[in-house]
């Protein structure tokens, strides 16, 4: 039945695209969760009012990441074609994808993260402070604790930004669904090749909103 | 325990600048519990702030449990900062945290053994009596309830000092009183000096020893409270004592017996453990005239109590002369209230 359906349709390299899919995905969020905390963390605490106040190096980082924010995806994958040879040695697959997915995706989070910080109540940086914790002691247990549930929201949805960048650099070579439906879907004209890799991207962006909700609920005790 | 000397404090921001406390000198001795009361913007937290160094003064020293903190800068100021504890109006405490977890929070920054740190939590919950609400969250507690955790968070490295500020302003009357018998309690029991701000003339005259009026910046005036209640000089001072003592309707209708009736309109003013009626009785039965009460207040002070008698008397002016040269013999003022 399903053979009729979808005669066009290779299941093997179907999986195959999505596991690349999948790969691609998970590899970028992670980086980006760890890069857009680090960016958000020096954005926000060398911001006006607090504990490294420091104008120089703000404005630096402010401007990286909004030059990164403001350049299209598909032109950023390009412009980084000569990084990801550099560092992966390929320009195609994979892996040739995660730099420029990473440098896509970092720059947009770290905003979130810096937002998320600057809600996080005064008060309780100062009542800390007022114990004696240090700068560590009050980004490690206050600001990033406090600040968890806007974190994994944001990390959502970036996230779910990444799948759409996956199937984008998937158009250039980078593998995956987007590719699969491109090569197989578009180019060859089986546009139920393009159905099959559309809803499986769907699943893939439903699994992430429905994963980030529930830990958003479980740690949000306010 | 706390000394400060010549505390000035400016802000210079875009606006100009502010000078928030101004030239104040201030020595609270240990065990006591300390007041400082004055209007919005008049710099009591600004002045509180110092006393732990969140804020670092533009001039002067300030020395808390023989530690010049004024002087210190990273890892001694941390370390000085865990002697002393803080508590605040909006309670500031960690919502991603349980109660237990909240209070040992400060243990955790000063390096205790988590095995320690479970059994002082334990000690403390029971001290503000939020026994079995141990794994609730904030958001699960009522604000006096958030208060106690404030308490018991502040009170989890044995400070010698607590800071107040506000610590009751958002919280209803009720609640505000066990918090403030909570406070006198652990004053007493442990012997904490306590340093607490607020507008509420209510909350000093229940807890505090001594107490500092505050306007523009500056103390105006300082003294025991009993002796501030019985002898404001400042204007400012008065307006708080008359916040408690008469409402202003009392006021009118006092003024308009005075006129309406001969003889005089006296208020005794009781100090230290004189009250009342005695006082009227012998009045009564030693001079030929009558005695109309009024209106009556004792109030509460740590100190003893405090109390105002505002009497009608009738009789011949120099009858009444006599009567009221016998009660200030008694070691009671009287102040006849002219009716103009
Ligand atoms: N960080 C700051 N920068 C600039 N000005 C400040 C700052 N903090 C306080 N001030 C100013 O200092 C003055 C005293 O403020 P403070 O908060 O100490 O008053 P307060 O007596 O605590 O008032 P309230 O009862 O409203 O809390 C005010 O004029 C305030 O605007
Ligand atoms: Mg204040």
């Amino acid at each position: 039945m399903i053979e009729s359906l979808f005669p066009n349709v290779n299941w093997e390299s179907m999986w195959e695209a999505t596991v690349q899919t999948a790969y691609m995905t998970a590899i970028s969020v992670l980086a980006t969760f760890i890069l857009g905390i680090l960016l958000g963390l020096l954005l926000f605490l060398t911001g006006r009012g607090n504990i490294w106040e420091n104008k120089f190096v703000n404005s630096i980082i402010a401007g990286i990441v909004n030059l990164f924010r403001s350049i299209p995806f598909i032109i950023l994958i390009i412009l980084l074609i000569p990084l990801s040879v550099y560092i992966i040695g390929t320009m195609l697959g994979a892996n040739a994808a995660l730099p420029a997915l990473i440098a896509g995706a970092a720059p947009f989070y770290a905003r979130m993260v810096e937002i998320a910080l600057r809600e996080v109540d005064k008060g309780v940086i100062e009542a800390s402070q007022s114990m004696g914790a240090s700068n560590g002691e009050i980004i490690f247990k206050v600001l990033l604790p406090e600040a968890m549930p806007a974190l994994i929201s944001g990390i959502t949805v970036t996230a779910i930004a990444l799948v759409s960048y996956t199937a984008m650099a998937g158009v250039v070579g980078a593998g995956g669904l987007g590719n699969l439906a491109y090569l197989e879907g578009f180019q060859r004209n089986n546009p139920d090749v393009t159905l099959v890799a559309t809803v499986l991207i769907l699943v893939i962006v439903a699994i992430l909103q429905i994963a980030g909700d529930v830990a958003t609920r479980v740690i949000d005790k306010r | 325990m706390i000394e400060l000397k010549g505390i000035n404090k400016t802000f210079f921001s875009k606006s100009g600048k502010v000078q928030a406390v101004k030239d104040v000198n201030l020595s609270i001795k240990k065990g006591e519990i300390f007041g400082v009361i004055g209007y919005s913007g008049a710099g009591k937290s600004t002045l509180i702030r110092m006393l732990n160094l969140l804020e670092r003064p533009t001039d002067g020293t300030v020395t808390v449990a023989g530690n010049n903190l004024s002087s210190l800068k990273g890892k001694d100021l941390r370390a000085a900062r865990q002697e002393i504890g803080m508590i605040f109006q909006h309670f500031n405490i960690l919502w991603s945290r349980t109660v237990r977890d909240n209070i040992a929070f400060p243990l955790e920054i000063s390096g205790v053994s988590k095995e320690k740190r479970m059994k002082r939590v334990d000690e403390l919950i029971k001290l503000v009596g939020l026994e079995g609400r141990e794994a609730a969250y904030p958001s699960q507690l009522s604000g006096g309830q958030k208060q106690r955790v404030g308490i018991a968070r502040a009170l989890a490295n044995n400070p010698k000092v607590l800071l107040c500020d506000e610590a009751t302003s958002a919280l209803d009357p009720k609640t505000t009183d066990s918090i403030l018998e909570l406070l006198t309690e652990i004053n007493q029991k442990l012997g904490l000096t306590i340093v607490l701000i607020t507008h509420e003339m209510h909350v000093i005259r229940k807890i505090c020893h001594r107490v500092a009026v505050m306007e523009n910046g500056r103390v105006v005036e300082k003294g025991s409270v009993l002796e501030v209640f019985h002898h404001p000089q400042e204007e400012i001072t008065k307006d708080f004592v008359n916040q408690l003592s008469e409402p202003e309707e009392m006021k009118e209708s006092i003024a308009h017996l005075a006129v309406s009736q001969d003889g005089e309109l006296v208020q005794f003013t009781f100090l230290k453990g004189k009250t009342g009626s005695p006082l009227v009785t012998e009045l009564i039965r030693q001079f030929d005239i009558e005695v109309n009460i009024i209106q009556g207040k004792i109030s509460h002070t740590q100190d003893g109590p405090y109390g105002k008698l505002s009497v009608f008397l009738k009789g011949e002016p120099a009858v009444i002369e006599s009567a009221l040269k016998y009660v200030r013999e008694q070691g009671v003022e009287a102040e006849v209230i002219t009716n103009d």
